[in-house]
């Protein structure tokens, strides 16, 4: 069978799955009877309507010709690896490294995402953003950062 | 008279140091990134949630609104300076039908009863996605996801943790900030930077120093007049409400009398309807959240989340147990228009020139807002990690055509939904026929449905994406 449109394809087996995680998932807890609904009552069905709806979805996706097989494109890999790693090095780095680390490491790090990236233009963006951040967050709004590593801190 | 004593009293709250502050700032920085490229309102609205926490309830609200306003003025197609007047007036308009409908509203919405409520919410919810863009089944598929992820959280009557995935942190629920800070912040970032530069850096304001002529004023008046009419009705329907407005204003000015104008007047006067209706939907879509506690679309679904956290219950009460709030934020609202006008009159407007800057300087900046924002939530790591979770999420439902925004309402209205659902059948011992039995339900499930229908009848159907292509 050919897939006539990619994404409703794609779109469709996931909302199945979900569907179906969720409904797994929400035989763990009691039911109830109709005048008092149990914790379980309302997400079954709802996940069994998500699967039901992906079904429809990924149906559509088989029988309905969409424009030149609607494809779902290239990925962008890069931006969405690298800011993804840059965000959740961050979550790391804030509190062990402090502010004063961790933030140029974000701010260079996700300028590597662009695909134009410029030493000079890092460096600038870097010293702008840390000393902004700082001024506005913890100085102005006071909000509890840390600054520096937690070695040189104690 | 009931109504000056309250606009007093709003304006009262207003004319503080800090709300108008706030205002000032929020119109400020709404129309900052109204011109920057690729960043819009929901984006900005989702990077100053977790900063509202340091705010109290008004101003954070207050800050929150005039950036939409704010947003949407700086983004509009200002090729026509008379089209700033008419925005004015028309979100002055806006705010004062705002004003004048929220009591009476509120009386109604007092006499329902949880099934009346039930039945509300399942036509917001519908009506979102029927008047909301893309795929009508996909939409709501991300919606019922969305009522599902609303589900992560506790159970409200027995309290028992349900999906909890043995991960303590999800037992709260999935954290609303995270998630909203990662699809529409970060998320949009990986999007932006997926696309081509030049699709990305469109600032192509042809911003025209002068001053409007009496001519030009004289030209647009009706049209601004139809234009505020339009998007004051139009406005308070779920949904596109806003987008709506415009592409009504759009079709009546193509349609009305040309007269004797030339085109560039004719022109003129089209910008002006459109932005006038605009202008005036955006203020009337804060009635049904003022005043049913209901959002209508992303950023009123925002603006409900930025009030649970402050511990506002939104809903019909809130006019009398927070006039100060309710009054002052309609109050701000009329001030950012006067603000918004001062800041974009003709000389002062080009200053929105000197900010071309390029995609590559702005996004480290809003990740880094994104970042300290989600540490500052618990100040640990589990806010940031979430939030990288959902940029990628967020991703994945872009390239798969898949909605976001109804995920969203979804995931707010789905908690209200459930408890109205429980209510409802409690009251009635269980019978289903509760929700039919009750005049006002029937009718708004039956309105449901028609909406429901009419969106899948074939001709309206290519009407629909027609529209949204015209808009995309």
């Amino acid at each position: 069978m050919k897939i006539k449109s990619q994404r409703d394809f794609w779109s469709g087996l996931m909302f199945i799955v979900i569907g179906i995680a969720f409904a797994w998932g929400s035989t763990a807890a009691n039911f109830g009877a109709s005048p008092r609904l149990g914790a379980a009552y309302f997400p079954f069905g709802l996940a069994i309507l998500l699967a039901l709806l992906g079904a429809l979805v990924l149906f559509k996706s088989l029988t309905i010709e969409a424009d030149g097989g609607d494809p779902i494109g290239a990925w962008a890999w890069r931006p969405l690896l690298i800011i993804i790693a840059a965000v959740a090095l961050f979550g790391w780095a804030i509190s062990h490294l402090g502010l004063f680390i961790a933030l140029p490491l974000l701010v260079t790090g996700s300028a590597l995402a662009g695909n134009e990236f410029r030493w000079k233009d890092a460096l600038i963006n870097c010293m702008v953003l840390t000393l902004g951040s700082w001024a506005t967050f913890v100085w102005r709004l006071k909000l509890a950062i840390p600054l520096w590593p937690t070695f040189l801190s104690t | 008279m009931d109504l000056l004593n309250n606009l007093a009293l709003g304006f009262g709250a207003a004319f503080t140091a800090q709300n108008l502050l706030c205002a000032f700032f929020g119109s400020v920085l709404g129309t900052l990134i109204g011109v920057l490229p690729g960043l819009g309102p929901v984006a900005t609205i989702a990077m100053l949630l977790p900063s509202i926490y340091s705010l109290d309830a008004t101003p954070a609200l207050i800050m929150l609104a005039t950036v939409y306003c704010g947003a949407r003025h700086g983004h509009a197609r200002a090729t026509v300076a008379a089209a700033g007047l008419g925005s004015f007036f028309a979100g002055s308009v806006g705010a004062l039908v705002l004003a004048i409908c929220s009591p009476p509203l509120v009386a109604l919405a007092f006499q329902f009863g949880p099934a009346e409520y039930f039945s509300l919410t399942v036509l917001v919810l519908i009506g979102t996605v029927v008047l909301g863009s893309g795929s009508l089944i996909k939409a709501i598929a991300m919606m019922v996801l969305g009522l599902l992820l609303g589900q992560l959280n506790s159970d409200l009557a027995a309290a028992v943790p349900r999906f909890s995935f043995q991960l303590p942190e999800l037992s709260r629920g999935v954290g609303f900030v995270s998630m909203v800070v990662g699809m529409f912040g970060l998320g949009r970032i990986v999007i932006q930077l997926g696309m081509p530069a030049q699709a990305r850096d469109r600032l192509t304001q042809d911003l025209r120093g002068a001053w409007p002529t009496l001519e030009d004023i004289q030209a647009i008046t009706p049209a601004v007049i139809r234009g505020t009419a339009l998007g004051s009705v139009l406005g308070v329907l779920p949904g596109g409400g806003v987008l709506l407005a415009s592409f009504a204003a759009d079709s009546v000015e193509k349609r009305a009398p040309p007269g004797e104008v030339t085109w560039g007047i004719d022109h003129g006067r089209a910008v002006a309807g459109h932005e006038s209706a605009n202008a005036a939907a955006l203020q009337t879509s804060f009635v049904p959240l003022l005043t049913l506690g209901l959002p209508t679309n992303v950023v009123m679904a925002l603006i409900l989340g930025a009030m649970t956290i402050k511990g506002i219950e939104p809903g019909p009460q809130l006019m009398a147990a927070n006039p100060q709030l309710f009054w002052g934020l309609i109050a701000s609202m009329s001030l950012g228009q006067l603000i918004l006008l001062a800041l974009n009159l003709p000389p002062i407007g080009l200053w929105r020139r000197l900010l071309a800057v390029p995609y590559r300087w702005l996004f480290p900046g809003v990740t880094v807002v994104c970042c300290i924002g989600l540490y500052t939530l618990d100040q640990s790591g589990v806010g940031i990690y979430l939030g990288a979770f959902f940029a990628l999420v967020g991703y994945v439902f872009h390239k798969l055509g898949c909605e976001p925004a109804p995920l969203l309402l979804g995931y707010l209205l789905g908690p209200m939904l459930e408890q109205h659902l429980q209510h409802a059948l409690q009251l009635s011992s269980g019978d289903w026929g509760t929700f039919v039995a009750h005049p006002l339900s029937a009718g708004l499930l039956v309105a449901a449905a028609l909406l429901a229908v009419l969106a899948i009848l074939p001709s309206i159907r290519a009407r629909r994406e027609l529209a949204f292509q015209e808009q995309g």
